[in-house]
């Protein structure tokens, strides 16, 4: 390690379009499971705050479900999905995203002032109407506040796939250190922060063109 | 091959009842390793939270800093540190210690900032300096937010210490990662069901905690809150 400098450029420069696969593949295994996460959290937290008492026992069980160390439960998948399988890490990945979206859906659904429903009702809003005019919207700044904490700690989490074969931008860190060779750990840790950083401008702009009544920040500090 | 039939291989191979690759060991180094990083954790990051939360300057950067560090990967810092430094426990800590330091600093921020403004300012009406309050009011009334903040620093460093096995780190993680290279699965099981079982046990004793160790009066204060509920 005494002459081998913390980057050499042109193994960045050389390796581009392999960078770019890696990331690609890094972005689908990462951010999909979000997705599925959030398609699910919605009707979930509808569901839970209708019904606060199932919610109680569903919320502990999240919690400890995001608690577990995702290295153990990748390696725990791999009997029944396979290694090197994108179903090995995307699956427990979608139960974290889970478990951030849903406490932070059923947060913005109960801060909708009683008024506000109140006042809906009287304008002759049915359950419905008032549901996907009012109470969703008014949930918009808390999904999208869980929403950045999801989507950063899954970008930051499939790499750690990379020990069961499918990481994506986390097989830098493997072959770096397999060949005690820096520069493709340092590129791993930088695009994954780069496109941490990207989703999470991209979710403040929503923010912004969805809700631009919320100027500060709301829920979600996990 | 079925979950029955791994789990009793790794737990009745002699090599893993005693001697340096037992069970009790490696959890003992699991627990020594992450203890030693969530303390000097704690160490930098509670003192400098309770500052910070307490003047109101640099809150702003602590949230960003606190968000930088989610997006940190946890197998990139630990191989890249022990490329750097070199093989060996000290290399690794400084990785552990980053990750677990940010959750610690927006727990102190947080708490003390949540502390009512009116027992703050009743407790310099009646005479106390700011470091008292801050050690004899905003402190305790912290303590909730702290102890979260060290049950996510917790579960983190546990997690980590795991990934860390890869780099040569002992603890559980060594057999997650000895049995994929030697292709015994019972023993990736059995390592990666110890990881997630000391994860859970650990989540328990923070419930425990919040529930007993508080001091009295924030527990009654929260008791009151949980019925108003």
């Amino acid at each position: 390690m005494d002459d081998e400098p913390i980057v050499r450029w042109y193994w960045i420069g050389d390796h581009l379009g392999y960078l770019g696969n890696l990331l690609a593949d890094h972005a689908v295994i990462a951010l999909v499971p979000v997705l599925i996460g959030l398609l699910v959290a919605v009707p979930l937290g509808l569901a839970c705050a209708r019904y606060p008492r199932a919610y109680q026992p569903l919320a502990a069980v999240f919690n400890v479900v995001y608690a577990l160390p995702a290295v153990a439960v990748f390696m725990l998948l791999i009997p029944y999905t396979g290694l090197a399988t994108q179903a090995t890490v995307m699956i427990p990945l979608t139960f974290y995203a889970l478990a951030v979206l849903l406490p932070t859906t059923v947060d913005g659904l109960r801060a909708v002032p009683d008024a506000v429903r109140q006042a809906a009702t009287a304008m002759g809003y049915g359950p419905w109407h008032r549901l996907t005019a009012v109470e969703l919207p008014a949930a918009v700044p808390y999904l999208i506040a869980g929403l950045r904490v999801a989507a950063v700690s899954s970008i930051s989490l499939a790499s750690v796939g990379a020990l069961v074969g499918r990481g994506g931008l986390g097989y830098l860190f493997m072959d770096g250190f397999q060949r005690t060779f820096p520069t493709p750990i340092v590129a791993g840790i930088a695009l994954i922060a780069a496109l941490a950083l990207t989703v999470d401008l991209v979710l403040v702009g929503a923010r912004r063109l969805l809700a631009p009544w919320a100027v500060r920040e709301k829920g979600a500090v996990r | 091959m079925n979950w029955l039939s791994w789990l009793s291989d790794f737990f009745s191979d002699p090599n893993h009842r005693s001697g340096p690759d037992s069970i009790a060991h490696r959890i003992a180094e699991h627990l020594a390793f992450s203890g030693e990083a969530l303390l000097f954790a704690a160490l930098i990051a509670v003192p400098l939270g309770l500052l910070i939360g307490y003047t109101g300057r640099g809150v702003t950067a602590v949230t960003a800093l606190a968000g930088f560090a989610r997006a940190l990967p946890t197998l990139g810092l630990v191989t890249l540190a022990v490329l750097l430094a070199g093989v060996g426990d000290t290399a690794v800590l400084v990785p552990l210690v980053a990750l677990a330091a940010p959750p610690l600093l927006v727990a102190a921020v947080e708490g003390v900032r949540g502390t009512d403004p009116d027992v703050r300012d009743a407790a310099r009406g009646i005479g106390l300096t700011h470091p008292q309050v801050l050690w004899h009011v905003c402190l305790p009334s912290a303590a909730p937010t702290l102890l979260a903040g060290f049950r996510t620093a917790a579960v983190q460093v546990i997690a980590t210490a795991t990934v860390a096995a890869y780099v040569g780190l002992g603890g559980l993680g060594r057999y997650v990662f000895d049995g994929l290279a030697t292709r015994k699965y019972a023993v990736t099981a059995g390592g990666a069901v110890l990881v997630v079982l000391l994860a859970v046990a650990a989540q328990l004793l923070f419930v425990l905690l919040a529930r007993y160790a508080l001091p009295r009066g924030v527990r009654a204060q929260r008791r009151a809150a949980d019925r108003t509920r």
